[in-house]
């Protein structure tokens, strides 16, 4: 089997995503390896803004990958669970973890403040209102709402997490548990998708009416979608402030906004590998050209626009339709070739398969 | 089983649908038919609710269905197919037909991330329903291409298996040999009878003559947007007034 088949056979796989996360889960005893033959950049640091933002794409991905809901505003979401948690614990003294079902809550009631009355709208119309959305969060946080947010400074010392008294205080072991919650997210995620639920998006996105012809409450499944994309956001957002202690509105901008979104697009829409993928590329590359400021942006620009020209899938695409949760049980007849031609289909059709129902 | 009483449409001034009232008893056939743009069409709308009608009532089996959103009305039991075929094209003719098993599941979130065992068990008899019903339309060999590679004839029976899995009371076709062949066809009136002896009532849009006059029980007639008549084959073909509205009046 070429590498090619191998690949495309197993790119979706859960074998694939096992293996990547113990990969992840080695990677920081490999690091220090690394540093004792001498590396020096801050690859953990790196590591855990890309472990976030895999993690926030992947929610992104629910509403905009496999709904298609063209969301450009799930930075906003992103910042209420992270002021949630900054706010609690700063002003109310709770535990960092204790915040993290109230930021995911806060998000989602956000998310579904926000969707209620939008979710009719179509494409674009829907794009140019949650771009508003960000814009909204980010000047009310910085005008200081109800005097909890710290105005344009924004929130700082903010505690480490704690669980069962064990302080994550360092880089890795932020790491370790940035990077369990993206595991959850994409353990999440998969398991959404290959669901009931999963599958009424995908026809949703397919064909909205005949999705509702078929009995499925397409306002119910774009709500849903956008209140749990948004929750998971809150929960990232937790992660987020509990990881660098300050926060600020100026963190939560558009530009953040678009490159989720990009991330999603290049990645390969509706696809956790794609997005998985797509995180490390976009947040990572931006880190390593960090030097080169001006230059950084050309090449985002033009790597996007080769990337919508040669590949406008994205890099891993999603593969196939709507997702069983178990396989097929049975399957009557050897799989058609594509290339049947047309003169046996009809022939076919003349003797057997119409006389199957009873006259 | 379904009675439409005094159903009247507008868009914008131009009267799609006025007053126009009948009913359809279990085990029927029914046609609906009448020239191009007489309403029909927004009738079998207004009946699943993609549009909602400015006037009258439709019930069915004694609930009142109008203004009800269209996954509720199919889950009641009213499923369609449409006139210009809604497959989704890219997806299996499986996954196509699995699609309308979506309204007889239960599973939520929840049991998507636990996976519990009813869930599984939901999710096979599912497969099993929608091949069921695709082997009944006679596409079994075919639920692994694609709904877009099918023929036209073809793509019309994978709607009909669609509507069926749903497990409809009520099953609307419109214009169901759009497209066919004669051999086709001969053979989608068997399907539609042996549709009706499952005890599914049947209301369709056919402008093949042949076929409406020997397939179904009943007939209603339309003419820009209002009733012309309605009755057997046999009374609707000595009509005076719809051989008017087909041929026109000699003058």
């Amino acid at each position: 089997m070429s590498i090619r088949k191998l690949w495309d056979r197993h790119s979706h796989s859960p074998a694939l995503f096992i293996v990547f996360f113990v990969f992840m889960a080695l990677l920081p005893t490999l690091l220090d390896l690394g540093k004792a033959a001498g590396g020096g950049i801050a690859w953990l640091d790196m590591l855990n803004k890309i472990g976030i933002s895999a993690a926030l794409a992947l929610s992104l991905n629910l509403i905009l990958g496999q709904t298609g809901l063209f969301h450009m505003g799930h930075t906003a979401f992103f910042a209420v669970g992270a002021y949630a948690t900054a706010i609690l614990n700063t002003l109310y003294g709770w535990p960092v973890f204790h915040t993290l079902p109230v930021a995911g809550l806060l998000a989602a009631l956000a998310g579904l403040a926000v969707a209620l009355p939008i979710i009719r709208l179509r494409g674009d119309y829907l794009l140019i209102v949650t771009v508003g959305i960000v814009e909204i969060v980010r000047i009310a946080l910085t005008n200081n709402i109800f005097d909890l947010t710290g105005g344009a400074n924004g929130i700082y010392g903010i505690s480490r997490p704690v669980i069962f008294g064990m302080v994550f205080n360092t880089p890795k072991l932020q790491y370790y548990l940035i990077w369990a919650f993206t595991a959850f997210s994409v353990f999440f995620f998969y398991r959404l998708e290959h669901s009931r639920f999963g599958r009424a998006l995908c026809f949703i996105k397919a064909d909205e009416i005949a999705a509702a012809g078929c009995g499925i409450n397409v306002a119910l499944c774009k709500l849903t979608a956008f209140t749990l994309g948004a929750c998971f956001a809150g929960m990232a957002g937790t992660l987020y402030a509990a990881n660098i202690r300050t926060i600020e509105p100026s963190s939560f901008n558009f530009y953040e906004s678009v490159i989720l979104f990009a991330i999603v697009i290049l990645g390969g829409a509706g696809s956790i590998a794609g997005v998985l993928l797509g995180s490390f590329l976009l947040i990572g590359l931006q880190d390593l050209f960090r030097d080169f400021q001006s230059a950084r942006m050309l090449f985002f620009g033009s790597a996007m626009v080769a990337m919508m020209i040669f590949r406008p899938q994205g890099l891993i695409p999603r593969q196939g339709g709507p997702k069983l949760a178990c396989e097929i049980p049975l399957l009557p007849a050897p799989e058609q070739l594509e290339d049947a031609s047309k003169g046996d289909v009809s022939d076919g059709k003349k003797d057997g398969g119409r006389d199957a129902f009873p006259a | 089983m379904l009675s439409l009483h005094n159903l009247h449409k507008n868009f914008g001034g131009l009267l799609a649908v006025s007053d126009v009232s009948f009913t359809v008893t279990a085990g029927m056939i029914v046609g609906l038919i009448g020239p191009n743009g007489a309403g029909k069409t927004t009738v079998f709308n207004l009946i699943t609710g993609n549009y909602k009608p400015d006037g009258g009532e439709i019930f069915f089996c004694g609930k009142k269905i109008s203004g009800l959103p269209t996954h509720e009305i199919v889950s009641l039991g009213i499923a369609r197919t449409f006139q210009n075929i809604r497959l989704f094209s890219d997806m299996t003719v499986l996954e196509n037909s699995l699609a309308g098993r979506h309204c007889r599941m239960r599973s939520g979130v929840l049991s998507a991330l636990f996976r519990p065992p009813r869930m599984l068990r939901e999710e096979k008899d599912a497969v099993k329903q929608a091949l069921h019903e695709l082997t009944y339309v006679g596409l079994e060999t075919r639920h692994a291409q694609k709904a877009g590679n099918l023929s036209y004839g073809e793509q019309r029976l994978l709607e009909i298996a669609r509507a069926l899995a749903t497990q409809p009371k009520f099953l609307i076709l419109d214009e169901p040999a759009g497209g066919m062949n004669d051999a086709e066809t001969e053979s989608l009136m068997r399907l539609i009878r042996s549709i009706r002896n499952r005890g599914i009532a049947v209301l369709l849009i056919e402008h093949d003559m042949n076929l409406v006059m020997r397939l179904c029980d009943r007939l209603v007639v339309l003419e820009h947007g209002a009733m012309l008549a309605q009755g057997s084959p046999e009374e609707i073909k000595n009509n005076e007034e719809v051989i008017r509205a087909y041929l026109g009046a000699g003058d």
